[in-house]
C-alpha cells in the first residue's frame, strides 16, 4: 500500500502540500447484492472544506455513513493522522471527533431546541440534574453565532424545515469536533442563511477544523469547497482543487451529460387568467399573520414563480390554497367561478393540487407501495360502481411510469426503493392523475441529484405547455429564474415584489424577499449564493 | 393465501437463501398454524381431527375472529379498540332485555315487544352507535384512540350490568304470544352442515378483504396508517374514514355479543370480557403492524386460528389455564419479535432494490 493512493489519480492534488487527516483507503461495500462502494480511497485534507460529489446512488451517502460509524466497510481501512482506527458506531467516532450532519433530518420533534442539542451530550450537574442554565446559554451562543433568533425553548417540531436544519447544523457545532460531516446541509436554506452557514464553515476552518461537504448544488460546493471528489456508481472519479475546475466539467463527469440540457426550457403561450386570489390570510397563533393579505393571478400556461426566505410563509400560502389549512381565508376563483369548497379533498376535485415540499412527511405513504403511491390521490377514476378495477390502476400507473419515467422494475414494489429523484417523481405523478388545472409545486427539486432535476424542470414545462398553471416555489434562485415566466416574492407574508422574466435578476429578488428583515443590507449587495454569471 | 401472494411478481430469479428466509417470515402466520394443527394431531390423534371437534374449534374461532377483523380496519389506520370486549356484552345485555322485557314506553303506559329482527337491528345499530362515539371523541376532540377506546370499555361495561342490575337474563327463547321467538336459533342452527357464526365469520372475512384490497375506502384506510400527513394532502378524508373504522369495530362487536347470547340462550353482563385483547393478539399474530398501514385481514383470519386451535388444544391436552396463558402471551410477544424482524430485512431488501434500480 503506498502512503498517497488517491494521488496517482488525481495529478491536481499529488502537488497539494495541504497534510491529510483522515484516509480512507481502497474502501469497499458491499449490500447483499449491490457493490455501493467499490475500491474508493478518499483523503479529507485538514483544515479544508472536502466536497463530495455525486448522482444519487452515486455511494456518497454510504461514504459518509461508513465515516461516522454509521455502517462498517466490508473492506478497506480507515487512517486518523497515519494511526488506523476502527469505527463500529457512531459514538467511537464522536470520541475521535468525528461529527455529522445528517441529510434526513434527525432531531425529535417533540423536544425543544436546547434538548434537542444536548440529546445524549447532556450538560449536568454532579453527572445527575441537568443544567439547564448552561445549556440555554450554550444554544443562544450558538444561534447567534448562526446569526437566527430562534428561542432555544421552541418545540423543534414547531419550527419549519429551514429552521430545523440550521438547528441540526448547531448542534453539530455544538460537539467540539475535528472533522465535521455535512450531507446537504443547505437543502432546505434560503439564499441568506447559506450565506450564514458558509461564514461559519470559513470560522470553523481558520481554528483547523476539516469539513466534508456533500450537496447537489454545484454552483454552491465551488464556492465552498478546496478540493471537490466525485463518485460515480460506487467508484472514484476524480479528485481536484475546487479553484481548477467548472461547474460544467462537474456535471459532465458526474453524469456524463451535456450541461447545456439542464435548466432547458421550451417557449409556451400563456393564456388566460385560470386561478385568482384575493386577500388571503392565514392568522400567525400569536397574532400577525403568516399569510398577510395576498392577492395574485396565475394564467393558464403560466409557471409562476415564488421566491422567499425561509419563514417568508411560500408553503404556508400553498397549504391554504390547496385546504390543508382551515383557519385561512380569503377569496378564490378557478376559471372566474369561486372556490367555497374548503378541504383538501374538495379543492383536488376542483383542480387545485399540491406537491408537498416534504416528499418523505408528507407527499409520500412509505407502507405503501409505488403503484399504490401514484394512485392514492385518484382513485374515484378507477371505480366501477364501488371498487377499483385492476386493469383501469395498471393502465393509469403505467401511463404515468412511461410519461414521466419513472425508473421502476415492478411498480408493486414498496416506494422506499426507490430513489429520491424516482420517489419525487411518483408525487408528480399522484398530482398529475388527479387531472388538475392549477399544479402547486413546493420545493420540488429537494434533495435530488442533477438528473431528476432536470427531468422535473422538463417536466414541469411540458406541463406548462399543455395549459396548466404551474406555481413553482424553490428557495434556489437559479431554479426559480431559469423556470419562472412571472416571479412573486414574499416576505414576511406578504407579496412583496412581482417581476416578469425579462426584469428578474438574482438581485432584484434577494432585495425583495429581504424587505421587512434586518439582514436586508448585507443579502442586498451580496445577490445570493452564486458567484458565476447566468445561464 | 395473502401472505405470500407478493413473492410469486417478484419472481425466482434468484432464490437466495435472503429471499427464502424473506418468504419463510412473511409466511409465519400460516406456518404457525399449521405447526400448530400438526401438534395436536399427532398428540390428540384421533379426536382433534375429527368433525365435531373442528367444528367446535371454528366456532371458538369464529367469535374472536368476527372481533379481530373489525379490529384489523381500526388497527390498520394505526388506532386501537379496547372496548369491543364491552360492547360485545352489551349488545347481548340489550337484546336480552329486548326479549324478556321489551321497550317500555312510559308515555303511553305500554310494553312493546319487538320481533326477534328486530331485536337484532337495534342491538347492532347501538353497537355501531358507540363504536361512532369512540370515532368521534377520536377525531372530534383528538384524543388517543387507546384512551378514548379505554373510557368506552368501563362505559359500555358499566351499562351492561346497568341494564339488569347485575343479573343475567337467563332463556332467551321468546313467547310465541309476543312474536319474539327463535333468537336461539343463530346460535344453533346451520346452514349446509356449518354453524351460522362460522358463515358470519365466512362472510366478514370475504366482504373485508374485498373492502381492504379493491375499494378506495381500504386504501385510504392502509394510506393513513401508513403516513397520515400524505393521506390528508392527498385528499383523503381522515376525520370520515377514521369514524367509519371504529363503527366497523363497534358493528363487528355486535355480531360477536348476538351469537354468544344466542348459543347461550342467556346474557351475562361480563360476557366478552378481555375479548379486546384475543382479537388484537390475533391480528398481531396476523403479521399487521400495531403502527399501522401493514397487514391483511387474511393473516387476521390466520392469527385467529391460530390463537383458537392453541387455545381448544391446550384444554384437551388437560394443560392447566395458567400454563395457558403462559404460552398464549409467548407466542404473541414472539409473533411481534418475528415481525420486526421482518421489517428490518425488508427494509434492507428496498434499499437493495433502490441501489439495482437506479
Amino acid at each position: 500500500m503506498t502512503e498517497q493512493p488517491a494521488a496517482t489519480q488525481s495529478p491536481n492534488v499529488s502537488s497539494s502540500p495541504d497534510p491529510v487527516v483522515l484516509r480512507a483507503e481502497n474502501i469497499t461495500k458491499v449490500f447483499p447484492g449491490t457493490l455501493a462502494l467499490d475500491n474508493v480511497s478518499f483523503n479529507v485534507y485538514s483544515g479544508k472544506v472536502n466536497v463530495l460529489v455525486g448522482e444519487n446512488g452515486a455511494g456518497k451517502s454510504t461514504l459518509m455513513k461508513i465515516l461516522a460509524g454509521v455502517e462498517q466497510p466490508s473492506s478497506g481501512h480507515i487512517f486518523l493522522e497515519d494511526k488506523e482506527i476502527q469505527l463500529r458506531n457512531i459514538s467511537e467516532a464522536t470520541a475521535h471527533g468525528i461529527g455529522i450532519i445528517f441529510q434526513e433530518m434527525s432531531l425529535c420533534p417533540n423536544l425543544s431546541v436546547v434538548e434537542n442539542i444536548f440529546l445524549a451530550r447532556e450538560v449536568t450537574q454532579r453527572g445527575v440534574m441537568i443544567d439547564r442554565k448552561t445549556q440555554k446559554e450554550h444554544t443562544r451562543e450558538l444561534i447567534h453565532r448562526l446569526e437566527q433568533t430562534i428561542d432555544p425553548d421552541t418545540l423543534v417540531g414547531d419550527l419549519r424545515i429551514g429552521q430545523q436544519q440550521i438547528i441540526e447544523i448547531a448542534r453539530a457545532l455544538a460537539q467540539d469536533v475535528r472533522i465535521l460531516i455535512m450531507d446537504e446541509p443547505t437543502s432546505a436554506l434560503s439564499a441568506t442563511e447559506v450565506e450564514v452557514l458558509f461564514r461559519v464553515i470559513n470560522e470553523l476552518k481558520s481554528h483547523g477544523v476539516s469539513i466534508i461537504y456533500i450537496s447537489h448544488k454545484l454552483d454552491e460546493l465551488l464556492q465552498i469547497g478546496d478540493y471537490v471528489t466525485i463518485l460515480r456508481d460506487g467508484r472514484l472519479v476524480e479528485t481536484a482543487a475546487a479553484k481548477d475546475i467548472t461547474v460544467p466539467w462537474i456535471i459532465e463527469k458526474m453524469v456524463g451529460k451535456n450541461p447545456a440540457a439542464l435548466f432547458s426550457r421550451t417557449e409556451h403561450a400563456i393564456g388566460d387568467v385560470l386561478l385568482k386570489v384575493e386577500n388571503l390570510t392565514l392568522p400567525r397563533p400569536g397574532g400577525g399573520y403568516v399569510v398577510d393579505h395576498v392577492s395574485f393571478e396565475l394564467h393558464a400556461g403560466e409557471i409562476l414563480g415564488l421566491y422567499g426566505l425561509m419563514g417568508a410563509g411560500r408553503s404556508d400560502l400553498v397549504d391554504c390554497l390547496v385546504g390543508a389549512r382551515p383557519e385561512g381565508k380569503g377569496k378564490i376563483w378557478l376559471h372566474d367561478q369561486p372556490i367555497l369548497a374548503s378541504t383538501v379533498s374538495e379543492r383536488i376535485n376542483k383542480g387545485i393540487v399540491l406537491v408537498p415540499e416534504d416528499r418523505q412527511r408528507e407527499g409520500l405513504v412509505q407502507t405503501m407501495s409505488v403503484s399504490d403511491n401514484i394512485l392514492l390521490a385518484s382513485l374515484r377514476s378507477y371505480l366501477n360502481g364501488f371498487y377499483l378495477v385492476g386493469r383501469k390502476e395498471k393502465k393509469a400507473v403505467e401511463g404515468m411510469v412511461k410519461s414521466l419515467s419513472i425508473r421502476v422494475a415492478n411498480t408493486n414494489q414498496p416506494i422506499t426503493s426507490l430513489s429520491g429523484g424516482n420517489q419525487q417523481k411518483c408525487v408528480v405523478a399522484k398530482a398529475l392523475l388527479t387531472s388538475p388545472k392549477v399544479l402547486m409545486l413546493d420545493e420540488p427539486t429537494r434533495g435530488i441529484d442533477v438528473g431528476a432535476k432536470s427531468e422535473i424542470f422538463e417536466i414541469t414545462s411540458r406541463l406548462a405547455e399543455q395549459g396548466y398553471g404551474v406555481i413553482f416555489i424553490s428557495t434556489e434562485l437559479k431554479e426559480v429564474l431559469a423556470m419562472s415566466d412571472r416571479i412573486l416574492v414574499m416576505s414576511k407574508g406578504a407579496i412583496t415584489g412581482e417581476f416578469s422574466r425579462e426584469e428578474a435578476t438574482e438581485e432584484r429578488l434577494v432585495a425583495a424577499s429581504a424587505v421587512g428583515h434586518g439582514l436586508a443590507d448585507t443579502a442586498g449587495h451580496n445577490g445570493g449564493t452564486t458567484t458565476y454569471g447566468h445561464n | 393465501m395473502a401472505t405470500t401472494s407478493a413473492i410469486p411478481t417478484r419472481k425466482a430469479h434468484r432464490f437466495t437463501r435472503a429471499n427464502t428466509l424473506q418468504f419463510l417470515l412473511r409466511g409465519r402466520a400460516f406456518i404457525a398454524l399449521i405447526l400448530v394443527v400438526g401438534y395436536f394431531t399427532i398428540t390428540l390423534w384421533p379426536q382433534f381431527l375429527s368433525t365435531q371437534n373442528i367444528e367446535i374449534v371454528s366456532k371458538h374461532v369464529a367469535q374472536n375472529a368476527v372481533l379481530a377483523i373489525g379490529m384489523t380496519f381500526v388497527i390498520l389506520t394505526g388506532g386501537i379498540d379496547l372496548s369491543v370486549g364491552s360492547i360485545v356484552g352489551l349488545t347481548a345485555m340489550i337484546a336480552g332485555m329486548l326479549i324478556n322485557k321489551g321497550i317500555i314506553v312510559p308515555a303511553l303506559g305500554v310494553v312493546v315487544y319487538p320481533s326477534t329482527w328486530m331485536i337484532m337491528v337495534i342491538s347492532i345499530v347501538i353497537a355501531t352507535l358507540f363504536g361512532m362515539i369512540n370515532g368521534f371523541i377520536i377525531t372530534r376532540f383528538n384524543v388517543a384512540p387507546f384512551i378514548a377506546t379505554l373510557g368506552m370499555m368501563y362505559v359500555a361495561r358499566g351499562l351492561a350490568g346497568l341494564l339488569n342490575n347485575g343479573y343475567t337474563f337467563a332463556n332467551l327463547v321468546g313467547r310465541p304470544e309476543l312474536g319474539n321467538t327463535g333468537f336461539e336459533k343463530l346460535g344453533a342452527g346451520d346452514f349446509l352442515g356449518l354453524n351460522y357464526s362460522i358463515w358470519i365469520m365466512i362472510v366478514f372475512a370475504v366482504v373485508a378483504w374485498f373492502v381492504t384490497t379493491r375499494t378506495p375506502f381500504g386504501r385510504h384506510v392502509y394510506a393513513i396508517g401508513g403516513n397520515e400527513r400524505s393521506a390528508e394532502l392527498s385528499g383523503v378524508r381522515i376525520k370520515r374514514t377514521k369514524l367509519l373504522v371504529y363503527m366497523i369495530s363497534g358493528f363487528c362487536a355486535a355480531f360477536v355479543g348476538l351469537i354468544i347470547a344466542s348459543q347461550l340462550v342467556a346474557a351475562h353482563p361480563a360476557t366478552g370480557n378481555t375479548f379486546e385483547l384475543n382479537a388484537i393478539a390475533a391480528v398481531v399474530l396476523g403479521g399487521t403492524s400495531l403502527a399501522g398501514g401493514r397487514g391483511s385481514i387474511g393473516g387476521t383470519i390466520i392469527g385467529a386460528f391460530v390463537i383458537g386451535v392453541l387455545g381448544d388444544g391446550l384444554v384437551m391436552s388437560n394443560v392447566s389455564s395458567f400454563w395457558q396463558m403462559v404460552i398464549k402471551g409467548a407466542v404473541i410477544v414472539l409473533a411481534v419479535i418475528i415481525d420486526q424482524v421482518q421489517a428490518r430485512m425488508q427494509a434492507r431488501i428496498a434499499l437493495q432494490q433502490q441501489q439495482e434500480v437506479r
